[in-house]
C-alpha cells in the first residue's frame, strides 16, 4: 500500500505551498497521475481523504486527471499508446518498446481559500 | 507497542535509531479512528467497512464523504464547493504546482547517489516477493566479496533485525531497517542508515529492501541500480504479474536452479516475460544454497563497477 506514502507526499506538497503562500484552505486538489506509473487512481483516492485529515487539505476534492502511457516500438519506429506495462505495440505485436510518456506523478493545482 | 506499526514507538525505524513518536501519531495512529467519525457520521465503522464506493446509498452524505468514497463529489452532478463556485463571485483561487508526488523522495535519493559516488562506493537495491532467497544470496556473495573489497549491507524488513543479523554473522556489517507497517524502504530511510555503517569506501553497499514486488518499485533510494530476485519456485509469470518491479531493475538473478529437477520451470519463458516489460533486463541463473551461477554474477558486478567508474571519470573530466 505505497498510496498511503505517496499522499504522505501530496499533503507534504500542499504544506510546504500552504506556508509560502500563506493559505489555510484547500477546496480541491488536481493530480496528474500517467497510466504507467507506480500508483493506481482508486487507491490514490481513498488513501488521500485518510491522510489529509488534520491538515489545510481536509475534506479538499480530489480530482485526478489520468494521462495515456506511449512507447517507442523499436520495430515500427513510431510512438504508440499502450495501457499498461507488458502490452505489445498494437501495430506490430513487438515488445521491443521504450516507455516516452505516462510514468508521471504530479500535483498540477490547487484551488485554495 | 503501537496498535498502529507494531513497532516499539510506532515510526519506522533504523535499528537503535529513537523514534518520532509525534510525526507518527500525526500521520498514522489518529487517522483511522479520526476518518471514521468524521466521514461516516451515519454509523459506518472504520476503514475496511468505509470504501464501498460502489455500494448503493440512499442516505445523507456531506460532500467530504463523497470524496472519502473515491472522489465521486466532482463527478455527481456538482455537489460540493466545486459545484457552487460563481465567476466572479467566488473568494477561492487556482494556483498552479506542477510538482512531482516523489519529488522530495527522489532528491534525497539524488543526495544518497552523489554521497555514494564520493565514497566511491557500488550501490545495488535488491527487491524481491518474500522468501524468494534474497538473505541467502547475500550471504554468500558478501561472503566472497569482503575478501576483494569493503561491503556492507543495509537490511529493510518491517520488523526484526534477523536478517542484519546473519549477515553480521558472514563477518560483514550491516544495518536493519524496521519500517513498521510501510511496504517499502524510501531514500531518507537509507541516508540515516548510511550513516550507521562504517566508511566503505571502493566497495560495495548491498540494499535488501522490504520483501514486496509492488512497492519498492516506485522509490529511487539512491543505488546504482536494482536488482530483482526471482526464484523458480514462484512461476514463470511473475514479471508479466508484477511489470513496475522488472521495469525498473537493471538485472533479474533467478535463484533456486538447484531446485529445477523438482519443478516444471520454463527458464525461457520466464526471460521472454520479463523481456516483454523490459527488453534491457539482464539475466543470471544461480543457486544461493549450491553457489551455481555466483561466478556471473561477480562479473556483472565488476561490470557496474566499471561502468560507475568510467561515468564518474567523465563526470569529472
Amino acid at each position: 500500500m505505497h498510496e498511503m506514502a505517496i499522499c504522505l507526499g501530496i499533503i507534504q506538497i500542499i504544506e510546504e505551498e500552504a506556508r509560502h503562500r500563506s493559505f489555510s484552505r484547500v477546496r480541491s486538489v488536481c493530480l496528474e497521475m500517467g497510466a504507467l506509473s507506480h500508483a493506481a487512481p482508486e487507491a490514490i483516492r481513498f488513501c488521500f481523504a485518510v491522510v489529509a485529515t488534520r491538515t489545510v487539505a481536509e475534506g479538499a476534492v480530489l480530482n485526478i486527471v489520468e494521462l495515456p502511457g506511449f512507447v517507442w516500438c523499436m520495430s515500427c519506429s513510431k510512438s504508440v499508446e499502450i495501457a499498461r506495462r507488458g502490452e505489445c505495440c498494437p501495430r506490430c505485436g513487438s515488445y521491443q518498446l521504450q516507455v516516452t510518456a505516462g510514468e508521471q506523478m504530479r500535483v498540477k493545482e490547487l484551488e485554495i481559500d | 507497542m503501537c496498535t498502529v506499526c507494531g513497532c516499539t514507538d510506532g515510526t519506522p525505524s533504523t535499528e537503535r535509531a529513537t523514534h518520532d513518536a509525534e510525526s507518527h501519531a500525526r500521520y498514522y495512529a489518529d487517522m483511522q479512528d479520526d476518518f471514521a467519525r468524521r466521514y461516516h457520521p451515519h454509523g459506518h465503522q472504520g476503514l475496511q467497512r468505509s470504501y464501498h464506493a460502489r455500494d448503493s446509498h440512499n442516505h445523507d452524505h456531506r460532500f467530504a464523504h463523497h470524496q472519502a468514497h473515491g472522489g465521486q463529489a466532482l463527478l455527481s452532478g456538482g455537489a460540493g464547493p466545486a459545484g457552487l463556485k460563481v465567476a466572479g463571485m467566488s473568494r477561492e483561487r487556482v494556483i498552479q504546482i506542477e510538482r512531482d508526488i516523489l519529488g522530495k523522495n527522489n532528491g534525497i535519493a539524488a543526495d544518497n547517489r552523489a554521497l555514494f559516488v564520493a565514497d566511491d562506493l557500488l550501490v545495488f537495491n535488491l527487491l524481491s516477493s518474500p522468501g524468494a532467497g534474497k538473505t541467502t544470496l547475500l550471504v554468500r556473495a558478501v561472503s566472497e566479496l569482503k575478501r576483494s573489497r569493503p561491503v556492507g549491507v543495509i537490511e529493510g524488513d518491517q520488523q526484526t533485525s534477523n536478517d542484519a543479523e546473519r549477515i553480521r554473522a558472514a563477518g560483514v556489517p550491516s544495518v536493519q531497517v524496521n519500517t513498521g507497517k510501510s511496504c517499502h524502504l524510501d531514500a531518507a530511510m537509507i541516508g540515516e542508515a548510511y550513516r550507521r555503517l562504517p566508511l566503505l569506501t571502493g566497495g560495495i553497499l548491498f540494499i535488501e529492501n522490504v520483501g514486496n514486488l509492488i512497492c519498492p518499485a516506485a522509490f529511487d533510494l539512491g543505488e546504482a541500480c536494482k536488482i530483482v530476485v526471482l526464484s523458480i519456485t514462484e512461476g514463470e509469470d511473475k514479471p508479466l504479474k508484477y511489470p513496475d518491479m522488472f521495469a525498473a531493475s537493471s538485472l533479474m538473478v533467478i535463484n533456486k536452479i538447484d531446485l529445477a529437477p523438482l519443478l516444471e520451470f520454463d527458464l525461457g519463458k520466464t526471460i521472454e516475460y520479463a523481456r516483454r516489460v523490459n527488453p534491457k533486463i539482464d539475466v543470471l541463473v544461480v543457486s544461493a544454497r549450491t553457489g551455481e551461477g555466483f561466478g556471473a554474477l561477480y562479473a556483472w558486478i565488476d561490470r557496474q563497477a566499471r561502468h560507475q567508474r568510467h561515468v564518474v571519470e567523465d563526470t569529472r573530466r
